[in-house]
């Protein structure tokens, strides 16, 4: 193992990691429009527009992220006639899709949580259905959702490295590269780099979802700095959730 | 790159079928790891002493935080440099996936432990149960019950899983489908379009089992 070598090379892990970040937050975004989309769909009380959106998530949830990568960057353009110019976009549309779909479950479940009584309020006040779910069902379903969506969002991150198996050069494309060099004698060190490069940006997300979520509990009178100070015992997290905003 | 073909979907699904019995060895065999190491680790959170409990939960925040690819390559290229080059890819990989999934089933149990009420612990204390029967005859069958399901679903997603271990060389279904295209020069269409089929046709049943689990463990809670 030869340390300065490794040192030397890290400039060319720069582009690599925006590559990486790209993944993550493109798929990312994504995933939040599918899961909101699906998530919609699935909690509306229309058969006609629950089914196609419950058959879409059982589907995607019910095969390996792994197969539905390869599908979509070398086997959809054959059958679908679907060519992307970049195998980056196809790696971001599988990813995408499937942490959607998972995420969706969590929409769904944040927007059954709402308590009736908020539904019948906005009904009594003759809320439009937009109205009713702009103005009162998300701005309390959202900040339930932020734990999950942030625990889905690191998966996201290390399922990311799984684009270099489509010959994506992200972080861990360029250190199989680098450390593959001379009969892998240095490929120990460059794997540790970048594990250690993946801890960071989880925790960077984790941070990140942190902040977003007491944010988005002040915005609905919920005061996630309360409790740090308190002198009793804490309450029940769910009993927060609908007890806090009403 | 070549047109769907009925006909090599016939020749090719016996190869995509052994990758397929692969995934499913592996799983056997990481399951059982991710399953009984994630309760020894929530178990030993609980009981050990302190420097272990910070070392052990250190350790399998790294492992949960970081991408399994990796974490398979590093150990694959560890074993196969350093330790001993004997060891297949087979074995390491259930290993690592095992391990890898044991962080997330030890937080499952470890949140059913949690959820046991107070006054069970103080109970167990009170009628001063020896620690082997406060885990056995109160704590575990309480657990199992809230955590089971939660386990059973982080299985599930395991098996969901196992074509990572393709890059290592563990010959599921993917690799399987490339193994095919080098040998035919077509094949690997049909072979990812099979595999995703065969893991919809596992999973779904799996999956439906396991809620219908969930919801009757739910109605059974106390």
């Amino acid at each position: 193992m030869d340390f300065q070598a490794v040192i030397d090379s890290l400039p060319r892990y720069a582009e690599p990691l925006l590559v990486t970040i790209t993944v993550t937050v493109a798929s990312a975004a994504l995933a939040l429009l599918v899961a909101f989309a699906l998530g919609l769909m699935t909690s509306s009380k229309h058969l006609a527009v629950r089914t196609p959106a419950r058959v879409f998530v059982e589907f995607i949830r019910g095969s390996s992220v792994v197969v539905q990568l390869f599908w979509f960057a070398f086997a959809m353009p054959v059958i679908l006639g679907i060519q992307f110019d970049y195998l980056i976009l196809a790696g971001i549309i599988a990813l995408g899709l499937n942490y959607g779909a998972y995420s969706s479950e969590v929409v769904r479940g944040a927007i059954a949580a709402v308590p009736k009584g908020q539904l019948e309020a906005s009904l009594a006040v003759n809320f439009t259905p937009f109205q009713r779910l702009r103005l009162v069902v998300l701005p309390q379903a959202w900040p339930e959702m932020i734990p999950s969506l942030s625990s889905f969002a690191i998966m996201l991150l290390k399922a990311s490295a799984l684009v270099s198996l489509i010959g994506v050069f992200d972080i861990t494309g360029i250190a199989r590269i680098i450390g593959g060099a001379n009969g892998g004698a240095n490929q120990l060190p460059h794997l540790a780099l970048i594990l250690v490069v993946y801890f960071v940006l989880a925790w960077l997300i984790w941070t990140g979802m942190r902040a977003l979520e007491r944010k988005a509990k002040r915005g609905v009178g919920i005061n996630t700095r309360l409790p740090k100070t308190r002198a009793v015992a804490p309450p029940e997290e769910g009993a927060n959730a609908a007890g806090g905003v009403l | 790159m070549n047109e769907w073909n009925n006909e090599t979907v016939i020749e090719v699904f016996p190869a995509i079928w052994d990758g397929f019995i692969v995934v499913l060895q592996v799983t056997l065999v990481a399951g059982l790891i991710a399953v009984l190491l994630g309760l020894l680790v929530a178990i030993g959170e609980r009981t050990g002493p302190a420097w272990l409990k910070r070392v052990v939960s250190g350790f399998f925040q790294f492992v949960r935080n970081t991408p399994l690819l990796v974490q398979l390559l590093f150990v694959w290229t560890a074993t196969s440099l350093y330790i001993n080059p004997d060891w297949s890819a087979f074995i390491v990989g259930s290993a690592v996936l095992g391990v890898h999934y044991a962080s997330y089933t030890s937080e499952s149990y470890r949140a059913g432990i949690e959820a046991i009420p107070k006054g069970q612990w103080e109970a167990a204390t009170a009628l001063s149960l020896p620690t082997h029967r406060v885990w056995g005859a109160v704590v575990l069958p309480q657990m199992m019950r809230r955590s089971t399901a939660a386990v059973a679903n982080w299985v599930i997603a395991m098996f969901k899983e196992v074509p990572t271990l393709f890059a290592i060389g563990v010959l599921e279904m993917i690799a399987q489908a490339q193994k095919f295209q080098g040998q035919h020069y077509t094949g690997a269409v049909e072979g990812y379009t099979i595999a995703g089929i065969l893991f919809l046709a596992a999973s779904y049943p799996v999956a439906v089992a396991a809620r219908r689990l969930e919801n009757r463990l739910a109605k059974s809670h106390f």
